[in-house]
């Protein structure tokens, strides 16, 4: 089993290996979800209907990945009326490659970030650092991780997997704060570094919750206002959004706002919710005098061309399918070992990485549903991870799976072999406590943690004919 | 009505009383009970592990011996998913789909088939104890199943039902998955075997004997057995 | 071809094999309905929603206060400026922020107008930020600002104490109200920015405990005055 794992695949098992067993990171995330559930159902109840709902956002996101070429070009062309530069990026180099043409060209020095993914995706700041940029995540989580040097754990919340005494540590090295256990506390050092960044940012850099189709607007969601600082103080903004971002008109947002809050956070609504129509405008006070869209593809146009799967570009990364996924509540985020993590993650990645090396995560799910459940969106997750699983096995077949099963299906298009099978099984099953738990123990990968049942002595099928004779 | 059971393969081996009880349960209802004995297996492993022409292969064997069944009852709610909600997605565009669709039609879980096509809420069951439920992620998800098994439970005399905030949880099993990942399915099912030893109960009860298999083999290797029985198992006695 | 051509070249490859649509499970009466259908109900009567705005501020740990005039409202800003011992106040030229901020002055508090332009760091050292809005939303217990009416972008973000100066008349139902209102007020002419702002700010990164002020402002207060 493992000599046939990728490297993502290894990487993935040691890391599960070791997170699986670290007690202190499971109750560390078990606590901090239980306080979203709760507020997530009270204000999900709080709907008139939340299925009606989440029906009303998979219809508007349906319509609109399914007609994304309209959809973009409308965005594009009524974003530009009010002096918006919107570069097309057809993958994460020459995205890259657009954000650095703009930094040189303007004689950028300090660069500062609100959260984003997208520029997780195509690894941004190692490239803006790279050529000699200093860049600043504004989010304190993200900050955070920055900080450590680590990746977001968690599409929505970066460092949700560290202690308000690890993070007190941490500032006290990086920053030479006092220590501290107050969560407040840490805040307010995170928010006087950040105060002296967004004055001296000469750019911007921001993701995008959508794009707004009908009006030409991105919108951005977030809860500590970074983002609007972000936007506001640098004279150069630059947005960067996955292409599926879109929404057909703005009276959208209506339902989507609220839903990506409550999914995501548990919130009614989120802080601050800011629609942005183009660079300073003629009589406004401030904001930027330029402001950038870059619109990624990056293989999103790969899973568009799957209409099986096409529905995962329906996703408005809130976050909820990690929330519920008995999977990352136990592995982590880290363990993916790569941008998006969960069950979306686990959709996607091997669409826009590579089946054959990301096949693994979809293949690390007991397919229990709760993702699906939960999707404001509606996307099919957990029979998508069941379609990777197909597709990469016709791609790919492993050889081992193959003779297994093929041996498997022998047996069982024989009740005969079956029934004697089951016999040898009770012989074998004598002789199985000499080599319970032992590396010559074929069923140790059940038996490390888990007593096997027994063959009963006899069979239902031995019962009942037994009974109607 | 003419019931034939769909005993899959591992309850016929390892849990044959949990087809037993449901036989009896419903020949108490007087039904006939009928049971082909050329089925072993409705195909679901390969089918999750991605082989699907493997998966149909073993699963085309059973649609023929199903096919003229009047109604079929499922002891297991992963494999009675299988053959409800996934046989028409695996035999789509193949010669013999409206089989499987007509196969998938008439395939219920047990207590969604008292409850939800005879109309049963009470078989006359006898039980005490203390239990609580753990809900099949299959059932649940695939079939809908969560108010069937606990309006039959409720009626059970003798039994205290006792909720756990994690029933809706996945045990970890997930069938090949539990030993392809065995470290996950294993922490998953920690967090499930404290739930059940927080409640109090004295017994684990499930619509899925797949579960129970991961549920009780953990407890008892924690050093803290609990009983653990196939609904159908304590529908069944009636003293 | 350029990265518009490459990508919209992708798209419509793609696009030309058709996904199933979604099932609607008979929620709405026409298929999937409309976002009031499923959202939470606003109330039928303004005053109904005022209440309900008042109800959502206090959740969010905003302070909202109807004042029955100018004056009245007046007189609590300069409360509230004591209390606090600001020094120096932001806001921007409006009928209704020149008359209640400017008799701050009386009190010592120096006053920073955003409207021309000014230097970051001077709104920085603010100890508030005084703005009208474009509109309050009952649903949300959100105020409306713009980049373009609420004295540009950062006036209502950076300072660590936002007040809002609100007309009864602004308060609208719910996102949708608000949302349809924007293009009409606007057409295609929109402020570079506009933000629904729900409640001081907050953050949720550290152990998902809640903590007031991460970046943006610690308070809000909105005055609702006639």
């Amino acid at each position: 089993m493992k000599s046939s794992d990728t490297k993502p695949a290894g990487g993935f098992r040691a890391m599960a290996r070791r997170m699986t067993a670290d007690l202190v990171h499971r109750a560390l995330i078990q606590k901090g979800l239980s306080g979203y559930y709760s507020k997530r159902d009270e204000n999900k109840a709080r709907y008139q209907s939340w299925e009606g709902a989440r029906e009303l956002a998979a219809q508007i996101k349906y319509d609109a990945v399914n007609h994304l070429d309209k959809m973009l070009v409308e965005f594009a062309d009524k974003i530009a009326i009010r002096g918006t530069q919107v570069h097309w990026c057809p993958d994460g180099a020459s995205a890259r490659e657009a954000i650095l043409g703009i930094a040189r060209a303007n004689g950028v020095k300090s660069i500062i970030k609100s959260k984003t993914m997208t520029s997780e995706e195509i690894h941004l700041n190692e490239a803006l650092e790279a050529d000699g940029y200093g860049v600043f995540e504004s989010d304190l989580g993200e900050y955070i991780v920055q900080l450590r040097k680590e990746p977001p754990y968690h599409l929505v919340f970066p460092a949700m997997h560290l202690t308000r005494g690890q993070i007190s540590d941490l500032f006290h090295e990086e920053l030479g704060s006092e220590p501290t256990d107050s969560p407040e506390e840490l805040t307010m050092i995170a928010r006087r570094v950040m105060r002296r960044k967004f004055c001296g940012a000469d750019m911007g850099i921001s993701g995008a919750n959508f794009a707004v189709a009908d009006t030409g607007m991105i919108s951005i969601t977030e809860n500590e206002g970074n983002a609007r600082l972000t936007t506001a103080l640098p004279r150069i903004h630059v947005a960067i959004l996955g292409i599926e971002k879109v929404v057909p008109r703005l009276e959208d947002l209506a339902l989507f706002l609220p839903m990506l809050a409550t999914a995501g956070a548990g919130q009614a609504l989120t802080c601050y919710n800011t629609l942005f129509a183009g660079p300073r405008q003629p009589g406004e006070a401030d904001g930027p005098e330029q402001f950038h869209v870059v619109l990624l593809d990056n293989r999103r146009t790969e899973l568009l061309a799957d209409p099986e799967q096409r529905d995962a570009l329906h996703c408005i990364r809130c976050g909820a399918c990690l929330n519920v996924c008995p999977i990352f509540k136990n592995v982590g985020g880290h363990s993916y070992g790569t941008t998006y993590q969960g069950p979306i993650g686990s959709v996607i990645t091997p669409h826009l990485r590579g089946l054959q090396d990301w096949k693994h995560l979809s293949a690390a799910s007991s397919l229990c549903g709760a993702c699906t459940e939960t999707c404001p969106v509606k996307i099919d997750i957990h029979h998508h991870l069941l379609q990777n699983r197909r597709n990469a096995a016709k791609e790919k077949p492993v050889w081992w799976e193959r003779a297994a099963f093929a041996g498997f299906v022998v047996l069982m298009k024989s009740p005969r072999l079956y029934e004697l099978g089951l016999k040898l099984g009770r012989i074998g099953q004598v002789f199985h406590p000499l080599i319970d738990r032992s590396p010559l123990d074929p069923l140790r990968a059940w038996t490390g943690s888990r007593a096997f049942p027994k063959l009963a002595r006899r069979s239902f099928r031995e019962e009942w004919r037994k009974r109607k004779r | 009505m003419k019931v034939t059971l769909f005993v899959p393969c591992f309850v016929d081996a390892m849990f044959p009383d949990a087809a037993m009880g449901a036989a009896t349960v419903l020949e108490r209802l007087g039904h006939e009970v009928l049971f082909p004995e050329g089925q072993t297996c409705c195909g679901q492993p390969p089918f999750n592990t991605g082989m699907w022409d493997e998966s149909r292969a073993v699963a085309r064997r059973q649609l023929g011996i199903f096919a003229d069944a009047e109604t079929i009852v499922s002891i297991s709610g992963s494999c009675g998913a299988m053959m409800k909600a996934f046989y028409p997605e695996l035999f789509r565009g193949e010669h013999d789909e409206e089989t499987a669709r007509s196969v998938a039609s008439k395939t219920h879980e047990f207590s969604d088939f008292l409850v939800n096509v005879l109309g049963v809420t009470d078989v006359g069951a006898v039980f005490s104890g203390r239990a609580t439920f753990h809900d099949g992620c299959h059932g649940l998800r695939e079939l809908g199943i969560k108010k069937a098994p606990r309006a039959l439970l409720a009626n059970v005399r003798g039994l205290e039902l006792v909720e756990s905030p994690e029933a809706e949880t996945c045990c970890g099993f997930g069938g090949m998955f539990s030993v392809k990942f065995p470290m996950i399915s294993t922490a998953m099912g920690e967090v499930k075997c404290d739930s059940i030893v927080a409640t109090g109960a004295d017994f684990v009860i499930s619509n899925d004997s797949s579960c129970l298999m991961q549920i009780g083999g953990m407890l008892e290797r924690q050093g803290r057995p609990r009983r653990c029985l196939h609904l159908a198992e304590v529908l069944a006695p009636t003293e | 071809m350029n990265g518009r051509d490459i990508i919209l070249g992708r798209i419509r490859e793609a696009l030309r094999r058709p996904a199933p649509a979604p099932h609607h499970h008979g929620h709405g009466a026409d298929g999937a309905g409309s976002p009031r259908d499923w959202l939470p109900p606003v109330g039928e009567s303004f005053d109904e929603r005022v209440d309900l705005f008042a109800r959502n501020a206090e959740s969010l740990k905003a302070t909202f206060e109807q004042h029955s005039s100018l004056e009245s409202a007046g007189r609590r800003i300069a409360e509230v400026a004591a209390a606090e011992e600001w020094k120096r106040v932001a806001s921007h030229s409006d009928p209704l922020t020149d008359q209640l901020v400017a008799p701050l002055a009386a009190a010592g508090i120096v006053a920073l107008w955003t409207d021309g332009g000014y230097e970051a760091p001077a709104l920085e050292e603010c100890d508030a930020g005084i703005t009208t809005c474009e509109a309050l939303i009952a649903q949300t217990g959100s105020v409306l600002v713009s980049s373009a009416g609420s004295g540009g972008r950062a006036l209502s973000v950076l300072p660590p104490h936002h007040m809002v100066i609100a007309r009864r008349s602004q308060m609208l139902p719910d996102l949708h109200a608000a949302l349809l209102a924007i293009r009409e007020k606007s057409g295609e002419a929109f402020p570079s920015a506009l933000s629904f702002i729900t409640g001081p700010s907050r953050t949720g990164d550290i152990e998902r405990i809640l903590v007031l002020g991460a970046h943006g402002p610690k308070k809000l207060t909105i005055l609702l005055v006639p």
